[in-house]
């Protein structure tokens, strides 16, 4: 059954969309963690356009990680103050996200931009998780450091605060320029930023890893809401039909992936997961690559 | 397809019908369309417009529909580090979207090559030149390349079409001609015009406007998501946030 897509102005399957969804959905059921950095190559690969794949994104990471938030809350594992100098930091790097989505549009180089960034991005992440799935199936233990108030010349930065719930006492220009990285992130390539985020938190904030979930969640539902609302009136790429449809599925997908996760074994998932995003690296420097069609395109509001 | 009689019997009830026009007694040619709407719905696959029409007297009848008018801006990629990246570009200033023409008889056979030239009659003459006021660093024969290059993607885009389509006569008088829409037309306002030729030259055109629009469900979320941006915006949000609170309630207990 297809279904014509108001802003992507491509009719696609419906089902597909709700596979999709679906399979991305379990996978960060499965993991924790967002899904965005998989969704969106994706959507690019069955003929979104880049810019609407990446503003639609956003908004679907806000469904998915208000659902995340609740579980987390209940258990008190929310760092309310470290979460909001986070979101501060986080919704002005995506403001300026946005204003660079849109200035590398009339460039005509929005598109390279996302593709590119994506194969860094990708590239990086499952060289890392290859690594440590390969290490931990080798049955090598990785010896993690304790983390008792372990200080490091960024914490002396200026402006100390402090973070009871973190028990932290640290300068809060940290979460502020980590949540900024993020917020740039989320608007240029329509990610949560929970990959960058998470280890960020522990190793460069030193917070505890119980609340480091939860808070990551809540600050991404703040900027990927900032996201969808800025990309919807500078460059109307939101496609809220598209949205809902990924979310039905992701939404299905993560309540059955978080009960797999406690039953499977985390590293042969792992492992796969590494060789996935591999993959759809590979196959975005690949379209980077070889030799386009024709040279010649002609841009407009979807641009090529 | 209809036979020739299904066609007189139509044209004939078409004419009949508009008889309450202003009667012209020097007017040598009429013109009508099946519709002067395309609604481009969910499940729109192209349309099919008729157009309609009866001349006095000797001479050859010329058809050309135009889409809105745009500033297109066609771009090269280049080979830069290993990767394709899109590396120049020119704007072409005020060329329409669609294209089409059709004849009775083939274009350079009725019609005087300056006349096509200055009413851009056939592919050929349509005017591409760069918009005015860009500075360009790009010498004459790559900014042809670049022309070149948009008429192959409108042409592969099916809303350029090559060659000329056919008016056909079904009486001495009596003359008809379909417009044939794609499936990726763009909306707007379009222009159809019916040229009577006499001696190689424009005799009397006669225009008449089509008005292609977006109906449905569809229509409406895109025009929500251009006119009201702010809101939209945040209904999206809205919606997401809902729906994930509906998610996150709906298997707690399980």
């Amino acid at each position: 059954m297809q279904i014509y897509l108001p802003i992507a102005e491509i009719s696609v399957n419906v089902f597909l969309l709700l596979g999709l969804g679906g399979a991305i959905g379990f996978l960060s059921g499965l993991f924790g963690v967002g899904g965005g950095f998989l969704m969106t190559p994706l959507l690019i690969f069955i003929g979104i356009p880049p810019a609407v794949a990446v503003a639609t994104e956003a908004n679907q990471i806000v469904a998915s990680s208000i659902s995340g938030v609740l579980a987390h809350w209940k258990r008190g594992n929310v760092d309310l103050k470290m979460g909001t100098m986070l979101l501060v930091g986080g919704v002005i790097g995506s403001a300026f996200g946005v204003w660079l989505f849109t200035y590398l549009r009339t460039l005509g180089q929005l598109d390279l931009v996302i593709r590119l960034s994506y194969v860094v991005f990708l590239g990086v992440i499952g060289f890392l998780m290859l690594i440590e799935s390969v290490r931990t199936m080798m049955k090598r233990r990785v010896q993690m450091p304790t983390r008792k108030h372990h200080h490091i010349w960024l914490h002396g930065l200026p402006f100390k605060m402090r973070f009871r719930k973190s028990r932290l006492y640290i300068s809060a220009i940290l979460p502020l320029v980590v949540g900024g990285f993020v917020g740039l992130l989320a608007a240029i390539m329509g990610v949560g930023g929970g990959f960058i985020m998470v280890p960020a938190m522990i190793y460069l904030l030193g917070m505890p890893t119980s609340v480091v979930v939860g808070t990551s969640l809540f600050q991404i539902i703040f900027v990927t809401a900032n996201v969808t609302v800025l990309q919807s009136v500078t460059n109307q790429a939101v496609d809220v039909v598209l949205a809902l449809l990924l979310l039905l599925g992701g939404v299905i997908g993560a309540q059955w992936g978080a009960k797999m996760g406690s039953r499977l074994h985390g590293e042969q998932l792992r492992g796969l997961l590494a060789v996935m995003v591999i993959a759809v690296c590979l196959k975005l420097t690949f379209d980077l690559v070889a030799t386009p069609g024709d040279r010649y395109s002609i841009g407009g509001l979807v641009e090529h | 397809m209809q036979s020739r009689a299904a066609h007189l019997a139509a044209a004939i009830a078409f004419m009949t019908a508009s008889a309450g026009w202003p009667a012209h007694a020097a007017r040598d040619l009429s013109v009508a369309l099946s519709s002067t709407v395309v609604a481009v719905t969910t499940q729109f696959t192209g349309s099919e417009l008729l157009l309609f029409g009866s001349k006095e007297g000797s001479g050859d009848v010329v058809v050309v529909v135009r889409g809105p008018q745009q500033d297109p801006v066609v771009r090269r990629k280049d080979r830069v580090g290993g990767i394709w990246v899109n590396n120049a570009e020119v704007t072409f200033d005020r060329v329409p979207t669609f294209y089409a023409v059709a004849a009775n008889r083939p274009l350079g056979d009725i019609l005087d090559p300056r006349v096509r030239k200055s009413h851009q009659i056939g592919i050929e003459y349509i005017e591409l030149s760069p918009k005015p006021g860009t500075k360009l660093q790009l010498p004459a024969t790559a900014i042809e390349e670049f022309r070149k290059a948009f008429f192959r993607n409108k042409q592969r885009e099916g809303l350029y079409t090559i060659g000329q389509g056919a008016v056909n006569f079904l009486t001495g008088q009596l003359f008809v001609t379909r417009i044939q829409f794609p499936a990726n037309v763009t909306v707007g306002t379009f222009g159809v015009d019916v040229h009577l030729v006499r001696d190689r030259q424009i005799w009397t055109t006669e225009t008449r406007l089509i008005n292609v629009r977006k109906f449905g469900l569809e229509a409406e979320v895109y025009g929500f998501a251009h006119r009201q941006s702010l809101a939209y915006g945040i209904l999206a949000v809205l919606i997401a946030v809902v729906a994930g609170w509906l998610a996150n309630a709906a298997f707690r207990k399980k």
